[in-house]
């Protein structure tokens, strides 16, 4: 095999390289549960593959992961087991892929979500980041493929983004191993409550539909006042989702 | 905290629900496309100026072209195989003559030094390591070549065009668009076909695409088209020509499976398994040069040595059945003897023998080890010499030994299109045939899926026996 490639961060001596353990599939015990999330084909299972140092099969064809892969590593003594979500465009219709994917993020309440985006196709890959983000208030964006990007002559500009979106934005290449520190210590400083997210809503929906949603969301807070994502479950009531009115009867959401 | 009392926020919903009218779901995904369509021109800068040659899509206007797009996928595919057959000679009798021609009698003087008896000796070096020797000379070869070719063109991107290039076959056949990428998947190994279903949402033509993912000619399998196609179909043909015949006919056998693919496929979904096609979208991705020496050694590591390991596996007491039924006797004549005799006369039927019918029946593990039993199976009912001994798997130092003992056992050139048909035409390996299980929950369709090929395969060469023996 090739020599590891390191990128610059992971020769600098502010980079943790003693607190980092890739553990592969040894994930029991863990301190925290993280999901990894996405469009289709914009390298999650690579991302996988460097934070646990497993090699998950990858391939360039959307919808190649079929089965849930699960992996560990672990990050100044505290376990992260790290969940590998089929890829969706959406979380809003009920296609197989997308009800796992979805009840992974909400029944599963993984600690932190990373969110892997295509940087060459970031419009698109909005549609379900904004989703995620209504659901969960601690992701963290890992803005894949940044080589190509910059092959591209795509240029952006992550601390706005970051702003914007109101979580953390890390730049990666996962394939050449970049921004994977960068992404393992905001994994970390996510879980542990050192960056607390303020998640970006929904903004633009006619002010009927917002005032309807408001009304239920407040609701919905007086009846379960730890609840994240009332708004997220407003929208669900509104769209007539079964699933969610039997979660909600059994609280299983909260 | 369970069933708690939420009727109140229900039946707000129910009557917001009113309020706002029908497109709450257009709204919604249009608010979403708008944050995100802000966010973007607030954040993205695309330099246009410097837009380069688009290469992907050039490229893609040439693989996925009416006219060229089919030519491309089959000079694709011969390539790989070429590469394989020509690359895998080499290594292939190189381990032979390692593993079989030296570790071999070294085992066999070492069992005699230390006076183990002849039947655990037989047993143990003659049955089981033999057939694992001969399934690594055999397979690892091969598969150390294919495999890695598969994976480049995977992580190139080239899969979904392959998709694109076939869907319209696949939905005239009723199929998903889809399970030309599980119909790829296949011709590495039929079992990770089968699980590649998942990708295909509507049940229906997820059970099309397991029961038919039985023709893409699986791994296990090339090495006996190989290798009959070189004896037989080679020798027919002046000699500068008969590397590219036999490349051909191991080409038109793989076809000829997709032909029965897109068949079976079409006759289920008129039949059994009536239904819409359903539309689905797939995206072309970009294409990304692979990382050449990751993709070797991943491909080698994960798949080539997962896949060997099974083979060695199933071999390990397969090898041990030949053994064993070779030198059992019941009055005076062995097991294997006495099914070869009564196979005979259906195996004259479709063109085959006996000795192939029992070689299929004892392989049902690991189709890799059809060759070497029928080999050792032939040496044992003609009684000539060339073999080690009653139920010993060997290797031959050549091919034309090969052939010798093979004509010797009365094989003709029908023999060999007949097994080549019937390799492709049979019943998936016992891991494929627990995987359909697993993946379908189903012992009707698991039943179904293993049973039709070969039923389909004693059609096809009993059709194919007859009206060869009409003309020659």
């Amino acid at each position: 095999m090739e020599p590891k490639i390191k990128s610059a961060c992971e020769t600098c001596p502010q980079f943790n390289a003693e607190g980092l353990k890739k553990l592969g599939i040894k994930t029991d015990n863990v301190d925290f549960v993280v999901a990894l999330a996405g469009n289709p084909n914009t390298g999650k299972s690579t991302v996988f593959n460097s934070l646990t140092g497993l090699r998950q099969h990858t391939g360039n064809w959307p919808g190649k992961t079929v089965t849930r892969a699960e992996g560990g590593f672990e990050y100044n003594s505290q376990k992260f087991k790290l969940v590998d979500l089929p890829g969706t465009y959406s979380l809003l219709s009920t296609s197989e892929d997308e009800a796992a994917a979805r009840d992974f993020i909400l029944f599963g309440k993984p600690n932190v979500t990373v969110i892997v985006a295509d940087a060459n196709r970031l419009e698109r890959n909005l549609n379900l980041v904004l989703q995620i983000l209504e659901i969960t208030d601690k992701a963290v964006l890992c803005l894949n493929l940044m080589d190509e990007a910059k092959r591209n002559y795509i240029k952006i500009d992550e601390r706005t983004l970051a702003r914007d979106l109101g979580i953390p934005v890390v730049p990666t290449s996962a394939r050449f191993n970049q921004g994977i520190p960068e992404l393992i210590h905001t994994i970390s400083e996510i879980a542990n409550g050192n960056i607390i997210c303020k998640p970006h809503r929904i903004k633009n929906v006619p002010s009927n539909i917002e005032h309807a949603v408001k009304t239920l969301s407040i609701e919905i807070e007086k009846e379960f006042p730890n609840i994240p994502n009332s708004r997220w479950i407003a929208f669900r009531l509104l769209e007539g989702d079964t699933q969610i009115i039997n979660a909600l009867k059994s609280g299983e959401l909260v | 905290m369970a069933n708690k009392n939420i009727d109140h926020i229900l039946e707000l919903s129910n009557e917001l629900r009113w309020q706002i009218g029908d497109d709450f779901h257009d709204n919604l995904t249009e608010g979403i496309y708008a944050d995100a369509a802000q966010i973007v021109s607030d954040t993205v800068q695309v330099d246009n100026s410097k837009k380069r040659f688009r290469l992907d899509r050039q490229i893609d206007k040439v693989v996925t072209s009416k006219t060229f797009g089919f030519p491309i996928m089959f000079l694709i595919l011969a390539t790989v195989l070429w590469l394989t057959i020509i690359g895998a000679n080499y290594p292939s009798s190189l381990l032979a003559e390692l593993l079989l021609d030296n570790l071999h009698p070294m085992l066999k003087s070492g069992a005699t030094a230390i006076g183990l008896p002849w039947w655990l000796d037989g047993f143990l070096i003659d049955g089981v390591y033999l057939a694992v020797a001969w399934v690594i000379a055999v397979m690892l070869p091969p598969m150390a070549i294919f495999f890695p070719l598969f994976t480049l063109l995977e992580d190139f991107g080239y899969l979904p065009r392959v998709a694109f290039n076939l869907d319209n076959l696949f939905k005239k056949s009723g199929a998903h668009g889809k399970q030309a990428l599980t119909m790829s998947m296949g011709f590495g190994c039929n079992a990770a076909g089968v699980v590649a279903t998942r990708i295909i949402d509507s049940p229906r033509e997820r059970l099309i695409a397991i029961i038919t993912n039985n023709f893409s000619l699986c791994n296990g399998r090339w090495p006996t088209q190989i290798l009959i196609a070189t004896i037989f179909i080679g020798a027919v043909v002046p000699e500068s020509f008969s590397s590219l015949a036999s490349l051909l006919a191991v080409i038109g056998i793989a076809v000829l499976g997709m032909a029965f693919m897109f068949g079976v496929s079409w006759a289920l979904s008129r039949t059994v398994l009536k239904g819409e096609v359903s539309t689905f979208n797939l995206e072309l991705p970009p294409y990304r040069p692979p990382r050449f020496w990751k993709t070797i050694y991943t491909s080698l590591i994960d798949r080539t040595l997962i896949v060997l390991w099974r083979a060695i596996v199933f071999a390990a007491p397969a090898g041990a059945v030949i053994w064993l039924i070779s030198n059992i006797y019941i009055g005076n004549e062995s097991i294997a003897a006495w099914a070869i005799n009564s196979l005979d006369g259906f195996g004259f039927l479709l063109g085959l023998n006996g000795v192939i019918l029992l070689a299929y029946v004892v392989a049902i593990p690991a189709n890799e080890i059809v060759i070497p039993t029928i080999l050792m199976l032939t040496v044992l009912v003609t009684g000539i010499d060339g073999g080690a001994g009653a139920g010993v798997m060997f290797e031959l130092d050549s091919m034309h030994a090969t052939a010798a003992i093979l004509k010797a056992g009365g094989w003709t050139l029908l023999t060999a299109i007949n097994l080549m048909l019937f390799s492709l035409l049979h019943n998936p390996c016992s891991t494929t045939i627990y995987t359909i299980y697993k993946e379908t929950k189903s012992a009707k369709w698991t039943v179904f899926a293993s049973v039709m090929p070969v039923v389909l395969g004693f059609v096809v060469t009993f059709l194919v026996a007859q009206i060869w023996r009409i003309i020659f």
